[in-house]
């Protein structure tokens, strides 16, 4: 039996340059290993907000990898053990596909969130997994874990993925809780470990949460909400075909552009819903049940910056 | 001429058979072995709770008396499936009641619980004893306290890692003064504190107590009161050590720790100060079990400790032990059968723990019973894994996280093919294997061949094509579970070997290069399949080449799920209806 596929030959010896979330100060056991990584192709690009189809955003991908390219089913190779009578659907359903290979799973990275579709210069693409609700959580996790809980979410260069290394919540949890009791260097905070809250927004179909004690201002809280729930505001970049893009980025758009800007809310120990920002923050962290974003007529820190970048992009 | 057996006699010779397996092959033979079977069935076993429907287990074995459960995809663990995907409890414990009074055991993992779900299960099982609980979520202490309150024979009440509504400790308190039934507590996963003087009336009057897990809020005074009640503890989750040292607590610890002479299991230790470590010197040399995996303790604190476990079958420990505490593992702890090595820093930055392949192979050489291995470490080499596997044939579980996506074997360059080649054609028994680092689609050519027994396969950032795919698919003879996450095939491999998925239980794949319109037409073409897309957006507003972000497909009797929530996608089967997305509030 002979496959159409586009395997690439694997026979090389040496090192395939991997270029694992396109960031260039790796670990220095990544550099280690990997000699001659060219840093020239760690796309730096591939991590900003931006619109459009990611082939437009990338020119200097590499292609060494041409099993990613589209690639079409052969009829033949269906279910050689079943009779194939859909034959329709078959070949339809499997064009070349557009933009499936640049799809770069943007993750929700530390404060980096938000980036859908960017496009991994070559090699095997950023297997960033898409966003889970509870990513914040285990990154928030891993940073307070790293840092002895409580400091102030330094803008790391580093991005963390979904899930990686496969350690169990419970575990990431306790330990961040435990080493925050420990560590010498807290500063100021009583190191309690982390404290999460759930964050909802109006039409996204998944909770997060946020460990408010990696924040010590609103600022930062609401660019860290607004760079996790841009990708609901703006739409997908790239991960779908233009027109797909154009019709999810177009709807979003115009419910923002019709002044229902966002509000960020909060839930208190009373259970009353309030504005977030007007008590001091230490207050609020502790008074603080859940977060919600709403579209709503007021503005609160999150909402004009959202608006005005939306803004922004559609006359790009 | 017929040969029948009266069902009497049928029946007793059915109650020898304990195994499932066979359980199931009795129960095809003909009609009245299946009702015969069916009706003495007492223990049943459901790895998917979708696979089949709650109603149809409760109306077949109505004698059942131990019902175990999984719901999410393992992936859940790490975060990869959204809240709110499902495996909820509930209607299984509706059917259980209705049809199954005799019900005594419970035992859920990865399962939405509520409230009123342990409500419903104190209320309608009369002689219930057994509830374990492990990574489950939904539910709060209230529901708890109905357990203690209701279940008069209550046995065994283990919560393992769950994430539970911690409402106070009052819970504790609904224990009646005449319950003295308890073999097994286990609340190490709730935050808030017990009252002590509860805890230990209920520890006094309950003689046949051998495993108590308490919580971090139990201090050490209160460990030392409960230890002179129950020294015949045969397992210990301590609470935590954190406190300051004093000469007295320390000697009086020490004390209680020595006259436990029954101790085998030992775990908790969070916050365990390295000068603590010592009052428990006298319960080593009986030790078989050991979690130290939450004890942030250096090498050579930890040596000490170990090299009194002459008899340690399970260690659980953190990076912190370093090669050369392995090494002392391997000379000391010769009865050794699993290793679980975690990082104590998951953050790359922060790994500069002289931690390294060579731990694990020391203690591949030395511990001779060693079979189950699961280890993180930032690097490996494939001369490592191959002097694993030479010396270790009888593996029966090897999980390698190489915590650096990608990393080839450090010394060469290479990927690390060769290595867990020799895993899976040296181990033969090999019943789980989890692969990382570099690896091209050759390792898995590999595996597919040799890993023959291998039920359970986990594989991250590898391979380089469909070809990966291919290979495990149309090898792998005994895979049951499949989870792949961020690997580049695609859909042919997967729509090739379509049938195979009928033969396993499940399939995870996120962030891969699978299709939707892939996704449709495997469903269309098998019938016993669900093939769930979990995705943000509805997969018809893209084009059918597009992938999607996760999908799960398993197999099923019971068609598709009713309870799937706004992100799972179910592909219907009739093509007309497309992509159906039944949610029921």
């Amino acid at each position: 039996m002979s496959y159409r596929l586009l395997s690439v030959d694997k026979e090389e010896p040496g090192l395939k340059e991997r270029n694992y979330l396109g960031l260039s100060d790796c670990s220095s056991v990544d550099s280690s290993t990997i000699p001659n990584v060219e840093k020239s192709n760690l796309n730096f690009k591939a991590t900003e907000l931006r619109l459009g189809l990611p082939e437009s955003q990338s020119p200097e991908r590499e292609t060494d990898f041409g099993l990613l390219s589209p690639r079409t089913l052969d009829e033949k190779l269906l279910f050689p053990l079943l009779p194939c009578k859909d034959n329709a659907s078959a070949t339809t359903g499997h064009k070349n596909v557009v933009s499936g290979n640049k799809r770069g799973f943007a993750d929700t990275w530390d404060e980096f969130s938000g980036v859908k579709g960017s496009v991994r210069p070559g090699g095997i693409n950023m297997m960033l997994s898409p966003k889970v609700k509870d990513v914040p959580k285990s990154i928030q996790d891993e940073r307070s874990h790293a840092k002895g809980g409580g400091l102030n979410n330094a803008p790391a260069a580093k991005a963390q993925v979904v899930g990686w290394p496969p350690i169990r919540s419970y575990r990431k949890n306790t330990m961040a809780s435990s080493t925050s009791k420990n560590t010498d260097e807290v500063d100021g905070k009583p190191g309690l470990g982390a404290l999460f809250v759930k964050v909802s927004m109006d039409g996204a179909p998944y909770l997060r949460k946020v460990d408010l004690r990696t924040y010590t201002s609103y600022q930062q809280l609401s660019s860290a909400l607004e760079k996790m729930f841009s990708c609901f505001t703006l739409g997908q970049y790239g991960l779908h075909g233009a027109q797909g893009r154009e019709r999810m980025s177009e709807i979003k758009l115009k419910d923002l552009l019709h002044g229902s800007e966002f509000v960020l809310t909060y839930e208190d120990k009373d259970g009353d819903w309030m504005l977030v920002g007007d008590v001091p923050w230490e207050i609020f962290t502790e008074t603080c049940q859940k977060l919600k974003i709403m579209k709503g007529s007021d503005s609160i820190g999150l909402a004009p910056g959202a608006v005005e970048k939306s803004k922004n992009k559609e006359r790009v | 001429m017929g040969l029948r057996l009266p069902s009497k006699v049928l029946e007793h010779i059915l109650s020898f058979i304990d195994s499932n397996e066979d359980r199931n092959s009795v129960s095809l033979v003909c009609k009245s072995w299946f009702e015969t079977e069916r009706k003495t069935r007492k223990r049943v076993f459901v790895g998917n709770c979708y696979a089949v429907s709650p109603a149809a287990v409760a109306k077949r074995f109505p004698e059942v008396r131990s019902l175990t459960l999984k719901g999410k995809p393992h992936f859940a663990d790490y975060n990869l499936v959204p809240d709110g995907w499902g495996g909820y409890a509930w209607p299984w414990i509706e059917a259980m009641a209705a049809k199954c009074p005799s019900l005594e055991e419970i035992r859920l993992k990865r399962m939405v619980v509520t409230d009123e779900c342990l409500e419903k299960i104190a209320a309608s099982f009369k002689d219930f004893k057994v509830l374990v609980l492990t990574s489950c979520e939904g539910f709060s202490t209230d529901g708890i306290a109905a357990i203690a309150a209701t279940c008069r024979n209550l046995r065994v009440l283990e919560l393992r890692e769950c994430i539970v509504e911690d409402l106070g400790g009052d819970w504790l308190s609904y224990f009646p003064e005449s319950s003295t039934s308890l073999v097994s507590l286990d609340f190490s996963c709730l935050d808030s504190e017990v009252k002590i003087s509860d805890l230990e009336r209920l520890v006094s009057r309950c003689p046949n107590l051998s495993s108590l897990k308490l919580n971090p809020a139990v201090t050490l005074d209160g460990l030392v009161s409960l230890l002179r009640r129950a020294p015949q503890l045969t397992e210990l989750g301590t609470g935590s050590f954190a406190a300051q040292l004093k000469p007295e607590a320390f000697s009086k610890l020490s004390e209680a720790f020595s006259n436990c002479k029954q101790l085998q299991s030992l775990s908790g230790l969070w916050d365990v100060l390295p000068e603590y470590l010592p009052a428990l010197y006298s319960v080593c040399p009986g030790l078989t079990s050991l979690n130290l995996s939450y004890a942030t303790v250096r090498m050579p604190d930890l040596v000490e400790l170990l090299r009194r476990c002459s008899k340690l079958q399970k260690l659980w420990v953190m990076d912190l032990i370093e090669d050369k505490g392995l090494e002392a593992v391997a000379s000391y702890c010769k009865e050794l059968r699993e290793l679980r090595v975690f990082p104590s820093a998951p953050d790359l930055d922060e790994a500069n723990i002289p931690l390294t392949e060579q731990g694990l192979v020391f203690v591949s050489k030395g511990c001779r019973k060693l079979e189950s291995v699961l280890y993180f470490c930032v690097q490996f080499t494939n001369a490592a894994l191959l002097t694993i596997a030479r010396k270790r044939p009888n593996l029966k579980c090897f999980r390698l996280c190489v915590i650096e996506p990608f990393a080839p074997d450090y010394k060469t360059n290479e990927p690390l093919d060769k290595g867990f080649k020799a895993i899976a054609e040296g181990c033969k028994d090999l019943r789980r294997l989890s692969v990382s680092g570099l690896l091209s689609d050759k390792a898995f050519k590999y595996i597919g061949k040799h890993a023959k027994k291998v039920r359970m396969l986990s594989i991250a950032f590898a391979g380089d094509s469909d070809l990966m795919l291919h290979h495990l698919l149309s090898g792998c003879e005994s895979l049951k579970k499949l989870e792949i996450r961020d690997c580049p095939f695609g859909d042919t491999a997967l729509l090739e070997h379509a049938a195979k998925l009928e033969t396993m239980r499940s399939l995870w794949m996120s962030s891969c290069f699978v299709s939707f319109g892939a996704c449709k037409l495997l469903s269309q073409k098998m019938p016993r399949l669900n093939v769930e897309v979990i995705d943000e957006h509805p997969p018809e507003t893209r084009p059918e080449s597009s992938p999607v972000e996760r999908i799960y497909i398993y197999r099923t009797v019971a068609g598709p799920r009713m309870d799937t929530p706004e992100f799972v996608w179910t592909i219907h089967k009739n093509p007309e209806i497309g992509v159906s997305h039944l949610a029921i509030k």
